[in-house]
């Protein structure tokens, strides 16, 4: 079990401590410094292809086939999946869970810090989360955990991720994912 | 709301637990479910509600779930909430709810409803306000009796256990005379307040008075009430909930307690508008009762 982070359990985004904001649009943010998305790309993709366990965690707004977007989104995710060698575990609603949730199954915004224990997962992916639940789902893995949390948002982006890009939409999904087909050959993958 | 919202997308069924998968393929909603919910879907109906968090054997986790199970649409129900012990359970629920400031219930449920009337003219969409006696009868008074005043079509049903009970005993205007709880040690003065009785005053179409002991009469009465609010006005549900903790009974006790009311402060009342008795004669008619 990793420390308490330095922000302990403030009500402000973790990130703010270390006046970290949301990027710019066309921009993405990569810990402390905005790069352009193309870079921050490359570097998530990096990240996600050389750590431990590395894990996408898709949310209701990719899981459900509720609109067209929706649906390209997922054959997407499920691509990357593949090409990064991610796992994926899914946060398929929001509802607290009692009397305890399977860590192995799901991830729950409400301690999302247990999957991320249980499973030793050191880099993973938000993907679809309503900005609400990703908010404190990130938010308390970045205070209790050392695992790289990157942000893939349709909007503006998640401060309390430790990578964030912002308007990914399932075009921006499809270029990542070549990025991420580039660095794994980089790598020798 | 479309139940597209629960299709899985192809690519993740492998990755999704079984019981969200059962969700897709067995959930009771209107437009997929070949009969209409009943009390009999009851026990392995993830939609309905599965688990909460609040007292073991608290008599308003049953209410709810008989409510739900009688909704005629559940997919296009909205459920308006307020704090409270109640509004506890409506994180568990597969249902559009909204949980307002305490007391404001009834007014953003009117809002709810004449947006949604202007905004979708060709369906229908029933529009329900379920809150505690504090929140209907002490602390919303105003908005609950201006939305009857105004003939807005929404149900209201009140989870009365006769307390303030999220917050640790209080009385309320719904407490008996007499009763003494943590927080109101010296006896409650003045007496319950016939809410039922004012919403005939107050201009509802259907006002019904009874106890969460039979779990087939709560479905009824609902189904009554949503259905003459879409058509008439304001229809209103005074339903006795104990609160076993407040009042000193183990978890197995409320059914009881409620049994005992049924003869007592919760004797059956029933107020049905000669339009609505008209009314409902239809819908018995077309077979939507
Ligand atoms: C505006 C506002 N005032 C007061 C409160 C405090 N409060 C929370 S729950 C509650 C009592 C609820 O009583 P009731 O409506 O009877 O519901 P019950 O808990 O008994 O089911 C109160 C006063 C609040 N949350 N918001
Ligand atoms: S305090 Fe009373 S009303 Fe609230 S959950 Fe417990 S038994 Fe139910
Ligand atoms: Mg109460």
């Amino acid at each position: 079990m990793a420390n308490l982070g330095p922000a302990d359990y403030s009500p402000y985004p973790v990130a703010t401590y270390d006046g970290l904001y949301t990027p710019d649009e066309g921009k993405a943010m990569l810990l402390t410094e905005m790069v352009d998305e193309e870079v921050a790309m490359r570097e998530v993709a990096r990240v996600m292809l050389t750590s431990e366990n590395a894990t996408i965690f898709p949310g209701p707004q990719v899981l459900y086939a509720w609109s067209e977007e929706a649906k390209k989104k997922a054959t997407l995710i499920k691509e990357m999946s593949e090409v990064l060698g991610a796992k994926m575990i899914p946060m398929y609603d929001y509802r607290p869970k009692y009397p305890k949730i399977d860590a192995e199954v799901e991830i729950n915004p409400n301690h999302p810090n247990l999957t991320i224990w249980h499973n030793n997962i050191k880099a993973c992916i938000f993907i679809g989360v309503h900005c609400h639940y990703a908010n404190v789902a990130l938010k308390i893995i970045r205070s209790e955990t050392d695992c790289y949390t990157i942000g893939m948002c349709a909007l503006s982006g998640h401060e309390d991720a430790m990578a964030t890009i912002r308007d990914q939409h399932s075009e921006d999904l499809a270029k990542f994912i070549e990025i991420a087909k580039e660095v794994k050959q980089e790598l020798g993958k | 709301m479309s139940v597209d919202i629960y299709k899985i997308n192809p690519e993740f069924r492998d990755i999704m637990p079984k019981d969200i998968i059962d969700l897709e393929d067995n959930a009771t909603w209107h437009a997929t479910a070949t009969k209409n919910r009943g009390i009999s879907d009851l026990p392995d109906k993830k939609e309905i509600l599965e688990e909460h968090s609040l007292c073991a054997g608290c008599p308003e986790a049953a209410a709810l779930r008989y409510i739900l199970t009688a909704l005629p649409i559940p997919e296009d129900t909205i459920i308006v909430n307020s704090t409270g012990c109640t509004s506890l359970m409506f994180p568990h629920i597969a249902l559009h709810t909204v949980h307002s400031l305490f007391g404001n219930q009834n007014a953003v449920a009117s809002g709810i409803k004449r947006t949604l009337d202007w905004r979708f003219p060709d369906k229908t969409k029933d529009v329900i306000v379920l809150a505690g006696d504090g929140a209907t009868i002490d602390i919303g008074l105003d908005y609950t009796l201006q939305s009857w005043f105004r003939q807005e079509k929404i149900t209201t049903i009140c989870f009365d256990n006769e307390v303030y009970a999220n917050t640790g005993g209080q009385e309320s205007g719904s407490t008996p005379k007499g009763q003494v709880f943590k927080m109101a040690p010296k006896g409650k003065v003045f007496d319950k307040v016939p809410m039922w009785e004012l919403a005939v005053t107050s201009g509802c179409q259907y006002s019904v008075k009874l106890t969460a002991s039979a779990p087939k009469k709560v479905a009824k009465v609902l189904r009554e009430a949503v259905l003459v609010a879409r058509e008439l006005g304001p229809t209103y549900i005074h339903l006795y909930t104990p609160c076993i903790l407040e009042i000193g009974l183990a978890a197995n006790e409320g059914l009881w307690e409620m049994k005992e009311q049924d003869k007592e402060r919760f004797e059956s009342f029933r107020y049905v508008s000669p339009e609505a008795e008209e009314y409902l004669k239809e819908c018995k008619a077309k077979g939507i009762l």
